[in-house]
């Protein structure tokens, strides 16, 4: 805009003069709209310091049709001064003049009139000046002339309560641009929540709504004894390798382990026990000791159980957290070293497979998945295991939306829980299910510092249930 | 999970039907398999390399089927075929059988020197095997998937497979220096040492990755025959003069390994999945194994074992109601033979050698609820009445007296880039690299974090602590330090913490900070314990961070008012 030929034109008229211009002055001597002229000077201030502008008002007046007729004839005051005779005239004749009543309470606040009320025929009005100077129709006359700066804006405003005169320009008489209603508005100043923590917070509520209580997750640092012993997964479990697992250098290992338990668990990993083969291997207290960025959260999950086992009688819980957990894992565009993982755990008398669907579908559906199956799969930690699968309306597949299983006895019975308590268990990552409902492909967009601040000014509120958007083209693995 | 390739036509004609993609599909997931994906030799070439190589290559469509790490009984097409059959009821399981030979057993004999590197070695022998190209592909093809899962690359246990007919045992396992071993490997035409293998294979890209297995070790494991002849250096390659092929009639299979466990496990799969070959379908004969202490084993174990489970845990695990009768059936179906016996309500199960995975009740639970088909389980509600709780993070607070800034970072051994080498121990420096990664954003700049960091705590149980941090950061053409400053007077605010000196109140005071501007920095103390800085950023951070802009900010330990 600030290139159109009215800047263009401005900035010559500006030159040539010297002390400014008047915007609507130039409006009229261009023979355009004003606001094209005020147009053209908004968009050069936005240049920078191309022009100076200053806003001022000026008004215009104008007689209203009754101030014409003043201008023309007089005041009406003035009107009933001349209409009444030396000999006086009875006021109620007066009163039926067309200026009559308020030239009447005008001429007796002048007092240029009065009334002698004790007159034989009624009250009566005489004059009480020979002449008087219509100062309204003066002052009408004036402005009518084009010379209103000449009053006062006392004088003006009284003229204005008569009704005698008006701003020119009210808004009733002036044109208005329409709007566009296709523009967007200006965004009010606020903050923005990243995509990961408003889908966490929906994922936090749905669990508090089930009854699950929080469990501590704020160790990243975990032990191998916690991350893997203690599920029972085996020391040369792949896992355990450092292609799949952060160890540390320094704190290399852990200071202190509960040992009673480190027994159990050493005995039941290489000879067996609770009703358990066993992996009849050597179990090396030095594997168990070496320090990692835990894989996953489920040895946030062992700590609880363990916890638990110790307080006895035995109550029953459900457990929850959502918390970062690392894999050395081959970086691509949906997978990072680090993820947020999901994890809800129940432990109970008499849990069963069915319990554990049951209470998946239940998580699902508040999460607005409601069309599941069950795949048989295999994780060391778990006997029988099963993997969630949900028809995607958009991919027109199943996909695998989770994992789940019941605990191993091999795990549960060395910490100590009774044994006809079972524990069953579920996780998934916060990362997908967010990558989907936002329709992210690169999980690098999304974690991490590249992430594109745009996208989180943009993104809407979180709410699992609704429809989410059209799956991004390529699949989220 | 491992993935196995199978011919799709070879695979029907086995199964003895064919399929739709979907109808298979459908089997593999009520099996707890996947058909991953539908691709033929020609699609994986063209993938990989390009459409010209891929020109002459066999269009024959293959599946890639994914399979339970734990189920290496599934590993090839012959085990695949067998689990599926057994489980549609089509055929019975297979009894697998160890018979001793009508001539002399085949010795291998472990002498002490394989102690120290690879102290277990199992054998068998394969006999009147009659292989095709296909079989004997699934036959190597067994092997390499044994090698990379159970085996763990090899490094856990070694298989290597022999032409008998070429050897005369008994056979000697040993260990020798490196340059005391010196064969014809597979695949050459001229005899190395073991010293020059190891460098030839440096540049091999399938054996480079077991060469740390051995590397380094002063003697190297290899197994003679009575003749000297090598049959193999485990785990790196076999000698030539034994190497198999379609026409060989008779393998001897040793595996060497690290895990003993592991390596009867590995014999009698392979033993198990190609016995259907031999003349005496599913019969292995024996071969004798003499450890260095003198004691001689026969091998394969082909060990079944009886396990007996009662009916009604299997339906209160499962939450199910079938009858002791159905529940038998069931479990025969997974390849778990078994029958009702004692009071009715006992089932007892045979555990088939293949069947390595079974070590508790629970794992014929599962069979069981597989079985029965998962989706066919009524979903019921556990009754578990509890009291839902947030987590408070208390446990955080209690231990704030220790100097944060005096502690250490957490150090990564296997970091994954140079980025990546501590726990962070501060969330400032991802913050700043987030505005250099978004400086095409329009300005003002403002950003927080709210994260654990990890800090170096000998008090803990495993030597670090994580603790919850609070950052924000302003970028703007200006520092703004009083709009950071007035964040955190109305974080303060929020929290109830009044400003003042006063013991529950807060107060901000000079100080100095590395990454910040001389006479720009504050301390922040509140509830008498420091709990960050704030200020302006000296411009050399700035513009370490690639940025150009003055940008104050501020980062605070939130665990005392959590």
């Amino acid at each position: 805009m600030a290139d159109g030929p009215v800047a263009e034109l401005l900035l010559r008229r500006l030159e040539a003069s010297d002390g400014g211009l008047d915007s609507a002055e130039l409006a009229a001597e261009l023979g355009m709209e004003h606001q094209a002229v005020v147009g053209a000077v908004k968009s050069l201030q936005a240049l920078g310091e191309v022009i100076e502008a200053e806003l001022r008002s000026t008004k215009r007046w104008e007689l209203t049709a009754e101030g014409e007729e003043i201008a023309r004839e007089g005041s009406h005051e003035a009107r009933v001064f001349r209409s009444i005779p030396p000999e006086g005239l009875a006021q109620s004749e007066l009163m039926r003049l067309p200026s009559g009543k308020v030239g009447f309470s005008k001429a007796m606040s002048n007092k240029w009139i009065r009334v002698d009320k004790s007159a034989a025929d009624g009250p009566r009005v005489f004059r009480v000046v020979d002449s008087m100077e219509d100062e309204v129709q003066r002052r009408l006359q004036l402005i009518q002339g084009g010379q209103a700066e000449k009053l006062g804006e006392k004088e003006r405003s009284e003229l204005r309560k008569r009704k005698l005169l008006a701003e020119v320009g009210s808004w009733r008489d002036r044109p208005f641009k329409p709007y566009n209603f296709l523009a967007h508005g200006v965004l009010p100043d606020s903050g923005h929540l990243h995509p990961l923590l408003k889908v966490r917070s929906q994922f936090r509520q749905i669990f508090l709504e089930m009854g699950f209580t929080e469990m501590p997750t704020d160790n990243f640092i975990e032990s191998s004894f916690w991350n893997f012993d203690a599920l029972f997964q085996p020391q040369q479990h792949p896992a355990r390798d450092q292609h799949d697992t952060f160890f540390l250098r320094d704190p290399a290992e852990a200071l202190q382990l509960p040992m009673d338990y480190v027994q159990r668990v050493k005995r039941t990993h290489s000879q067996g026990g609770y009703g358990s083969q066993g992996y009849k291997y050597t179990w090396k207290l030095d594997e168990a000791r070496k320090n990692l960025l835990r894989t996953h959260t489920t040895s946030a999950s062992a700590r609880a159980l363990y916890r638990l086992a110790q307080k006895k009688p035995f109550t029953p819980v459900k457990y929850f957290s959502i918390d970062r957990v690392f894999r050395n894992e081959t970086l691509d565009a949906t997978h990072l070293a680090e993820f947020h993982q999901i994890e809800g755990v129940v432990a109970d008398h008499g849990l069963t497979l069915g319990h554990l669907m049951g209470v998946l579908r239940e998580f699902f559906t508040k999460l607005g998945i409601t069309q599941l199956r069950f795949k048989p799969a295999y994780n060391p930690y778990t006997e029988p295991s099963m993997e969630v699968f949900s028809y995607h309306q958009g991919l027109k597949k199943w996909v695998e939306v989770g994992n789940s299983g019941v605990f191993r006895p091999e795990m549960l019975l060395p910490m100590g829980l009774p044994e006809n308590v079972s524990v069953i268990a579920w996780g998934l990552s916060l990362e997908r299910p967010t990558m989907i409902k936002y329709g992210i492909n690169n999980i690098r967009d999304l974690v991490g510092h590249k992430v594109n601040l745009q996208m989180v000014y943009d993104s809407p509120l979180c709410r699992l249930d609704a429809e989410p958007r059209p799956p991004p083209t390529q699949e989220a693995a | 999970m491992p993935t196995v390739s199978v011919k799709r036509d070879l695979l029907f004609q086995a199964l003895g039907r064919t399929y739709t993609d979907e109808e298979f599909d459908e089997l593999c997931f009520e099996f707890g398999l996947e058909l991953d994906e539908i691709t033929s030799e020609k699609e994986i070439i063209s993938k990989e390399q390009g459409n010209v190589k891929a020109a002459g290559a066999s269009d024959v469509v293959l599946y890639k089927i994914d399979v339970p790490a734990n189920r290496y009984d599934l590993l090839c097409l012959e085990g695949l075929v067998r689990g599926l059959q057994v489980f549609k009821e089509r055929i019975k399981a297979p009894v697998y059988k160890r018979v001793m030979p009508d001539g002399k057993i085949q010795k291998l004999i472990i002498t002490e020197e394989t102690a120290k590197i690879r102290p277990f070695a199992v054998a068998a022998v394969l006999r009147n095997i009659k292989f095709t190209k296909d079989r004997y592909d699934s036959f190597i093809e067994l092997q390499e998937k044994l090698h990379q899962n159970i085996c763990r690359k090899r490094a856990l246990v070694a298989i290597g497979t022999h032409d008998l007919d070429t050897l005369s045992g008994p056979f000697t396992y040993t260990a020798k220096r490196p340059s005391d071993i010196k064969f014809k490997p597979l695949n050459k035409t001229k005899e190395y040492t073991a010293c020059e293998l190891m460098n030839i294979y440096k540049t091999d890209n399938h054996l480079k990755h077991y060469l740390h297995i051995i590397e380094n070790k002063p003697l190297y494991p290899v197994i003679y025959d009575s003749n000297g002849v090598v049959l193999s250096m485990p785990p790196i390659i076999n000698g030539d003069h034994s190497r198999i092929t379609v026409n060989t009639r008779n393998i001897f299979i040793e595996c060497t390994g690290t895990d003993f466990t592991k390596a009867k496990i590995v014999l009698d799969i392979i033993v198990t999945m190609f016995s259907e070959y031999c003349e005496n379908q599913f019969t292995v004969e024996a071969a004798e194994v003499v450890f260095p202490n003198g004691k001689s084993y026969t091998f394969p174990e082909l060990a079944y074992r009886k396990e007996m489970v009662r009916a009604d845990l299997i339906n209160k695990k499962v939450g199910i109601r079938e009858t002791p009768e159905n529940l038998a059936k069931l479990l025969t179906r997974m390849y778990l033979k078994s029958e009702v016996i004692g009071d009715g309500n006992q089932i007892e199960i045979e555990i088939p050698p293949t069947r390595a995975d079974i070590i508790h009740a629970c794992d014929i639970v599962e069979d069981a609820a597989i079985a029965y088909g998962y989706n066919n389980i009524q979903m019921t509600l556990p009754k578990t009445y509890t009291i839902a709780n947030q987590c408070s993070q208390e446990d955080i607070a209690d231990k704030l007296g220790l100097d944060i800034s005096a502690t250490k970072a957490v150090h990564i051994s296997n970091p994954k880039t140079a980025e990546f080498q501590v726990a962070r121990t501060t969330l400032l420096p991802g913050l700043l690299k987030t505005i250099a990664a978004n400086r095409k954003m329009p300005l003002p700049l403002k950003l927080f974090e709210i994260s654990d960091i990890v800090i170096k705590d000998s008090n803990t149980d495993v030597g670090a602590k994580n603790y919850r941090h609070l950052c924000a950061v302003y970028y703007n053409k200006n520092p703004g330090f009083e709009i950071i400053h007035g964040l955190l007077d109305r974080i303060m605010q929020l929290l109830d913490v009044p400003p003042g000196e006063d013991k529950g109140g807060y107060v901000i005071k000079a100080s100095e900070g590395p990454a910040f501007f001389p006479g720009r920095c504050a301390e922040i103390f509140a509830r008498g314990q420091s709990v960050g800085k704030l200020g302006v950023l000296h411009p050399d951070v700035i513009t370490k961070f690639e940025l150009t802009m003055p940008c104050s900010s501020l980062e605070i330990n939130i665990g005392p008012f959590l």
